[in-house]
């Protein structure tokens, strides 16, 4: 791998650019990937904040769905936040009938766990392994964690014990969007990830 | 591997700027349909809507009806809200602010202050910011925009010409923005101050633009959209997502036109993606033409 490590940002649909402006401030090179093609370029993926629903719609009909499963089978360390754990979920619960996640995460994540927009909310967060105090968590219709296998690693809870932020092996998945505040520590731990990857 | 969680500490905050500008950013690449009923709203949701817009009528219904055009009834947006998963918008008249206090009870996730709906004030927009409920409100330049801003609204959309199918007006209130925009980003420190004033904008946004080189929060395109190549010729000129308001359902086939202008949206910049979905779409609506259109007759007109 290069010294700098090129990490794709899902394109499909979402908050792409604040992803984007998070990780070239954690000191990656980035693109956009909306085709296979542009996948296999890259050495880490961010799936962002968005409608899951419209992403996974859109990942199989542009024939991304399979080799993003694959890529992460094969070991790509990749982030989501919010509809982005949806996707790096096995299992998912009030989601669409059909809907299709990429999977990779042993949860089971619940969508819009805590309610409507008017239930969104900011809070403080802790988490394991993200030195320098809380981060500050923006939760916007955000899904929840409602369990996890014996291989996943919670990283944070909020004070009702719900889980927030996982970690498995190379994947990492947040119910709130760091790219939102100015804080870049969670995509600088991915961005590591992505670099010890290599 | 089993580790122990740190947990957070602060109580939650709910309604914040952040959280309401950063709904309409996850919303970004995407397409908001207005549907009239459930069906329409899984149609909608199938298709790979970001969110729907509940309303009774769709645009062009309401300028061949005439009359006064209200917020919808509330057993009609419920009936909505029920029926899919993704976000659900519905629009209050301008000024119309116990219209926008029953949206926000009815737990709707967007208000849309709209021109579409007969204007209650004529004078006044609604105080955006005393709602926990975030607003979209239209605007034809840089000015509205902010004056929208100023009064809490978290999402703009440049208002074209809604229930027209023509996409003449939305490019023009566009492109008037984005225009607008450039030109502050020219400006120097002093010349910000009479920018300000010839807007009719507050100084402290008017600033952050020229700084940003674009608004604060999320700017969509509507009013007029009709085709996949016209969604994409509004993303390529810059709106970060579109609003098709009677152009899908008033279209000869609205499940693939809807799913046709959703890749449209995604693919904008990508005329071999725009050029597949379009083919075999049936009769795109009718569409009216704006010049024709008398001045009491366009909702553009209509807030300031």
């Amino acid at each position: 791998m290069p010294s700098t490590p090129t990490v794709g940002v899902l394109a499909l649909q979402g908050d792409v650019r604040e992803h984007t402006a998070a990780l070239e401030a954690a000191g990656v090179q980035t693109c956009p990937v909306r085709r296979p093609e542009e996948l296999d370029a890259v050495h880490g993926l961010v799936i962002p904040g968005g409608e899951s629903t419209t992403m996974s719609n859109l990942a199989i009909a542009f024939g991304l769905l399979e080799p993003l499963r694959a890529r992460i089978r094969g070991g790509m360390p990749a982030y989501g936040s919010c509809a982005g754990m949806i996707m790096l979920a096995d299992k998912i619960l009030d989601g669409r009938d059909d809907q299709e996640t990429v999977g990779g995460i042993d949860m089971t994540v619940r969508r819009n766990a805590f309610g409507r927009q008017n239930e969104s909310f900011e809070a403080a967060v802790e988490i394991a392994g993200i030195d320098g105090g809380p981060c500050e968590g923006v939760f916007i219709r955000a899904p929840w964690v409602e369990s996890v296998g014996a291989g996943v690693e919670v990283l944070a809870t909020l004070p009702d014990e719900t889980i927030v932020a996982v970690r498995q092996g190379n994947l990492l998945a947040t119910s709130f969007h760091p790219e939102l505040t100015g804080d870049h520590r969670v995509h600088a731990f991915f961005a590591g990830l992505v670099r010890q990857s290599g | 591997m089993s580790t122990t969680p740190a947990s957070t500490t602060a109580s939650p905050e709910t309604g914040t700027a952040r959280v309401k500008r950063g709904m309409a950013e996850q919303l970004k690449g995407g397409v908001i349909m207005d549907v009239v009923t459930p069906e329409q709203a899984k149609i909608a949701e199938d298709a790979g809507a970001v969110a729907v817009m509940a309303l009774e009528r769709v645009p062009a219904d309401i300028r061949k009806d005439g009359g006064v055009a209200r917020m919808s009834d509330p057993d009609m947006i419920e009936g909505i809200i029920n029926a899919v998963s993704i976000p659900v918008m519905a629009k209050s008249r301008i000024g119309h602010f116990v219209e926008a206090q029953v949206l926000q009870a009815l737990g709707v996730d967007y208000i849309d202050e709209s021109e579409v709906l007969t204007p209650a004030d004529e004078v006044n927009h609604s105080d955006k910011w005393s709602f926990t409920t975030p607003f979209v409100c239209g605007a034809t330049n840089l000015g509205e925009a902010l004056r929208r801003i100023s009064e809490g609204a978290a999402m703009i959309r440049s208002k074209g010409e809604a229930g027209t199918g023509n996409v003449v007006e939305a490019v023009r209130h566009l492109r008037q923005i984005k225009g607008d925009i450039a030109r502050l980003r020219g400006l120097d420190n002093h010349e910000l101050y009479a920018a300000a004033k010839e807007l009719r904008a507050p100084y402290e946004l008017v600033k952050e633009v020229a700084e940003l080189g674009k608004l604060p929060v999320v700017l969509f395109s509507a009013g007029g959209v009709a085709t996949p190549a016209d969604a994409a010729l509004m993303m390529q000129l810059g709106a970060e997502g579109v609003f098709v308001g009677s152009g899908i359902f008033k279209s000869g086939d609205p499940a693939q036109r809807a799913a046709a202008i959703v890749k449209a949206t995604t693919f904008y910049d990508d005329p071999k993606v725009i050029a597949d979905v379009s083919r075999g779409l049936g009769e795109a609506m009718v569409g009216i033409n704006c010049d024709t259109l008398p001045e009491t007759e366009r909702y553009a007109n209509r807030g300031w």
